[in-house]
């Protein structure tokens, strides 16, 4: 199945998407869970990112504000989501970053694709990263850019290579657009 | 995880099974009747829940859930929101504003997109809900997008409908007008904490009286928690549905005439001759009727 992705030069587009887990075969939208941790009111860049994803095509479901790791990990699992994003803007990251991969690992949802953003020092990435979350956007970050990522990942799950949170491997998405 | 083991663990309470259960109904990857989930007795369990946007329908579904599993009860929710007809892709809100999906063990959300069904109902929707009966949840309830005539399809799926209102929609005439009104078998109406609310509820109550049977109108307050209890109390004892048999299977033969349609391989190239001025729609309908020759 295709699904109709955008429109060129007032031409239609088909492409194929994301494929899922289960069935190489068969494409349907990608399910993100865009999700704010902690105790942060900042949402408006959760918001645009989520716009982006519902925009190229993705099922984007968003927490609210203020949710636990523990909030967040049940609407993972029982929206059966391929990705989630991960904002933080209060400085509380490395906590709630790492509770939240924990609690993914425990839940056996290795597959899960984690990437964050927000205020997230460089000397706090690499550990981040370690950790199986596979890419940290800052400010300055394109649309593009994330959505790039997105298109890569879906590549990576169709080929089988390791993405998920739980999958080990160590790949990272490469910053292109931050200086 | 294929359905079969998808399916077993299901039963016994994993929730992420049931969760990739769903999304193999859901993306057409098995067809639910082959599991049983096709057909089912009308036995009250599936609730739609419908009204238009703003009335406060997830807030007030929200409010029943945590009613319900004080009450021992399981629920499980499908919540619709639309897909784009352009790129095809969904933000899903409805989650977000209830905090029983994520805090009660009795409680599971599902956010259903429409899909190919712009406006509609996911085709594959009774499947979906069939299988969380089946998996032990001892209700349903659907809730709609909120907007057009599409949601009286809401029949083809739900057992009863609760239809949500708020004051502020409009003069009395609002409530006039033929569509869900009438096959509505209960009307909450919310926000029984703003002005006018109880005038909005008498006027509906009125127009209702005239149609003979009349569905019971409460006046809630999804933010206050007033009126819940008795709306929950409500619920348990409807009398038979409103909705008369015929008008369901002509819901349900549409709804699966419109996906027939919009999953065809050549529905792209359809449009193309459309939007080119290569053929006509009667044309094209045309074509469909040849092909069954």
């Amino acid at each position: 199945m295709v699904t109709l992705n955008s429109r060129e030069n007032g031409k239609v587009v088909v492409q194929l998407k994301g494929v899922r887990r289960l069935d190489a075969d068969v494409s349907t939208p990608l399910r993100i869970v865009i999700a704010k941790p902690g105790l942060d009111g900042h949402d408006r860049g959760a918001k645009v990112i989520a716009r982006a994803l519902r925009d190229a095509g993705h099922e984007v479901i968003y927490t609210g504000l203020r949710r636990t790791p523990e909030q967040i990990v049940r609407t993972v699992m029982d929206e059966d989501a391929d990705l989630l994003g991960l904002s933080s803007l209060s400085g509380a990251h490395d906590f709630l970053f790492p509770r939240v991969c924990t609690l993914l690992v425990e839940a056996e949802l290795l597959d899960v694709v984690v990437f964050g953003g927000g205020i997230i020092p460089d000397a706090d990435r690499p550990s981040l990263l370690g950790l199986g979350i596979r890419a940290i956007f800052g400010p300055g970050t394109t649309i593009e850019e994330m959505l790039a990522f997105v298109t890569e990942l879906g590549e990576r799950r169709a080929a089988g290579e390791p993405s998920g949170v739980g999958e080990g491997g160590d790949w990272t998405w490469q910053a292109t657009g931050e200086t | 995880m294929d359905a079969e083991t998808a399916h077993a663990a299901a039963k016994t309470g994993d929730r992420r099974s049931l969760a990739r259960l769903l999304t193999l109904i859901e993306s057409g990857n098995i067809n639910g009747a082959e599991l049983g989930f096709g057909s089912r007795e009308e036995d009250g369990r599936i609730l739609g829940v419908t009204g238009s946007p703003g009335v406060g329908k997830s807030c007030l579904v929200d409010r029943l859930l945590h009613e319900w599993a004080a009450a021992g009860e399981r629920v499980a929710v499908l919540a619709i929101d639309p897909s784009s007809p352009v790129t095809g892709g969904a933000l899903l809100g409805d989650r977000m504003r209830m905090q029983a999906a994520d805090d009660l063990d009795e409680v599971f959300v599902r956010s259903v997109a429409t899909r190919n069904q712009p406006g509609g109902l996911p085709v594959r929707l009774g499947a979906m809900a069939g299988a969380l009966l089946d998996c032990g949840y001892d209700r349903v309830v659907v809730e709609t997008v909120g907007t057009g005539q599409a949601e009286v399809r809401i029949v083809a799926v739900a057992d009863r409908v609760l239809l949500v209102e708020g004051p502020a929609r409009g003069d009395s005439i609002q409530a006039e007008k033929a569509g869900l009104l009438e096959l509505a078998d209960i009307v909450a109406v919310n926000k029984a904490d703003l002005d006018g609310a109880a005038r909005f509820a008498e006027e509906i109550r009125g127009s209702l009286e005239l149609s003979g049977q009349a569905p019971p109108v409460m006046l809630v307050s999804a933010l206050e928690g007033t009126g819940i209890s008795e709306l929950v109390s409500t619920l348990g004892q409807l009398g038979p549905a409103r909705a008369a048999q015929r008008a369901r299977w002509r819901e349900r033969l549409l709804s699966e005439w419109e996906a027939a349609l919009l999953t065809r391989d050549d529905v792209e190239q359809l449009l193309d001759r459309l939007e080119s001025g290569d053929a006509s729609v009667p044309e094209i309908v045309d074509t469909f009727y040849r092909g069954d020759d």
